[in-house]
């Protein structure tokens, strides 16, 4: 286990490195910053002082190894247009993010788990039907469209909840339920396919053999097994929420990575894109690593793959 | 295929594959409606220039904001209303239509063809060749594809071939995954150790008879994935780093209706509801796709 873990560090920290490289050299290319910090009049040699204030007159490969090598330290520079350290700002957006990514995770959960046994335990009936049809629904409705539609009808006709912004559980509901309807058709369908399985399997039969009341076979007996795939794939849900956000934060103004993300890029401020997109790397391989020790934990065999 | 001999759970699999989908065409639930809402759109993107009433970008500023036909003002010369500028919504969303199906299908068939390629170098390969490819797939996998599209959209700006490529650069590596998890099982069947025996070279093992083993899974991802990366492309266009306008795309119709949702709900509605009916349709016909070729396929 212990060396199952390792390899899978190792790996994770391989990925987030040549990522790291990738992100340094988009970064660049994005354009000179200083025509969008400097003002209209400034000279030549303004120009020059603002390049070696911030250090863009080095080489690229000394840019990148500094950069780095601070980054290892949690410093990742001084924001261009906010002027503050990166750090602070990332520190000061990233749990607003995380709680909001938890919070549709949990809605997900809440609405995949009945969905997917409902739909398992009356396979074929119009339950299934109207199940599946809530999950797919969900999957192909664009983000932004379900975002503006909620903020005039629930926010703005009924004036139910905030229209944006954080203050509070009730801001929580539309960008969360937004985000979370988008990924419960996969999770769903994992749970339904696990569950028929599971459902058809001996040691089922035999729990209703013994009397056991249906109910307690369904949630749990079966229920526990067919959760494995769920995890496996838990990683994966959890990246497209990530990536989810970025427009779902930008619509409803949460004060997030995602909309700092795309404030960011608007500005070409590219210590904060940085920073940005390593940090939702690192948090996407975090979590991976963690489904993946999970799942070894869960499933021996898996330890020995590979 | 079928003419492989011992091919073990591959040639097994294979008749019973063929019978589900004999019995998926015959009766059963049919793919009757997504198939039908893919063709109209195919229609509208294909004979844009004949279908739409009016030229979408005429701009008549004394009738914009007109309501759609059922409405008391609405006239059946703009049947779904007009936007900000007077232009016609319907004839947007016709052409729109072509800039959501070539971006999604363009996209898909991208990334499909490089990722699987990958998957089948890796899963043949194994070793050290595996290990760097799977671990480039990795990191490729952590990449926000949106981040990147944006990060794209602001350095070379905005463009249609930008976001093909933003997206495809990123969508190659679910490919690359499960066709090489899928070529790792092919490796261990008797049927391509006879064909090593026999001489076969490695690019012929590859496309003569590993690929030929992963269509199913290809084309039940590449039907699941349309939907994805149309609603992907929406989406940047709606950030404004995708197809820049005056282009109608449906993306960035939503964005411009976006402020006048309280007065003049459908410039926003309609573009959307024209996202979520051809996604739907994609999605549907990849589940259907996946029960009938694939079902072992779960989650994809």
């Amino acid at each position: 286990m212990a060396r199952f873990v390792l390899t899978r560090l190792v790996q994770s920290l391989a990925a987030l490195a040549i990522l790291s490289v990738v992100v340094f050299v988009l970064a660049r290319a994005t354009g000179d910053p200083l025509h969008l910090i400097l003002p209209m009049s400034a000279s030549e040699e303004d120009y020059a002082n603002a390049r070696r204030y911030l250090g863009l007159d080095r080489p690229y490969v000394e840019q990148y190894l500094s950069f780095v090598g601070r980054a290892l330290t949690g410093d990742f520079g001084t924001s261009l247009r906010a002027r503050r350290p990166v750090g602070e700002l990332i520190a000061q957006r990233l749990p607003n993010s995380l709680r909001l990514a938890a919070f549709a995770m949990t809605v997900s959960l809440l609405l995949a788990f009945p969905l997917g046994v409902l739909a398992a335990v009356w396979k074929g009936t119009g339950i299934d039907r109207a199940a599946q049809v809530i999950a797919v629904l969900g999957q192909s409705l664009p983000t932004f469209w379900v975002a503006i539609v909620l903020i005039e009808v629930v926010a703005g006709r009924l004036q139910w909840l905030p229209a944006g912004g954080i203050a509070g559980f009730a801001s929580y509901i539309l960008p969360g339920f937004t985000l979370g309807w988008f990924v419960v058709a996969g999770m769903m369908r994992l749970l339904r396919s696990g569950m028929l399985e599971v459902l058809d399997s001996e040691y089922v039969k035999l729990a209703r053999v013994k009397g056991v009341v249906e109910r307690r076979v369904v949630w749990v007996h079966a229920l526990k097994n067919a959760l494995i795939p769920v995890v496996t794939f838990a990683g994966i849900y959890f990246s497209i929420l990530v990536t989810t956000a970025i427009v779902v934060e930008t619509v409803f103004a949460w004060p997030g990575l995602g909309r700092l993300a795309y404030e960011a890029i608007s500005s070409r401020d590219f210590p904060v894109i940085q920073a940005v997109v390593l940090t939702t790397a690192a948090i996407v391989a975090v979590v991976n690593l963690s489904v993946d020790c999970v799942y070894a934990l869960i499933d021996p065999r898996i330890r020995y793959v590979r | 295929m079928t003419g492989e001999s011992g091919g073990g759970a591959v040639a097994e699999s294979l008749p019973a594959a063929d019978a589900r989908v004999r019995a998926g065409l015959r009766g059963g639930r049919r793919p009757v409606v997504s198939l039908s809402i893919i063709a109209v759109f195919v229609l509208a993107a294909l004979f844009a220039n004949v279908l739409s009433p009016a030229d979408p970008d005429e701009q008549a500023l004394r009738k914009r904001f007109t309501p759609p036909v059922w409405d008391a003002s609405g006239t059946w010369q703009h049947a779904l209303g007009t936007d900000r500028l007077g232009r016609d919504l319907l004839s947007r969303i016709i052409w729109g239509s072509r800039v959501s199906l070539t971006a999604g299908v363009l996209t898909v068939l991208l990334a499909s063809a490089f990722g699987a390629g990958v998957g089948l170098v890796a899963g043949y390969h194994g070793g050290r060749v595996d290990t760097v490819l799977m671990r480039i797939t990795d990191a490729t996998m952590s990449f926000p594809v949106i981040l990147l599209a944006l990060i794209l959209a602001v350095t070379v700006g905005p463009s249609f071939v930008n976001v093909v490529i933003a997206i495809a650069v990123i969508l190659w590596a679910r490919y690359a995954r499960v066709i090489r998890g899928q070529v790792l099982t092919l490796m261990g069947l008797d049927f391509i150790t006879q064909a090593r025996i026999a001489g076969a070279s490695a690019s012929r093992i590859i496309l003569r008879h590993l690929l030929p083993n992963t269509l199913n899974t290809l084309v039940v991802l590449i039907t699941l994935q349309v939907g994805y990366v149309i609603i992907v492309e929406a989406s940047l266009s709606f950030l404004g780093a995708g197809i820049p306008p005056p282009t109608p795309a449906w993306g960035s119709m939503i964005a411009e209706g976006r402020d006048f949702v309280t007065s003049a709900w459908w410039v926003s509605f309609f573009p959307g509801l024209a996202i979520l009916l051809v996604v739907l349709a994609f999605n549907l016909l990849g589940d259907w796709l996946r029960d009938t070729l694939d079902p072992k396929l779960r989650q994809l």
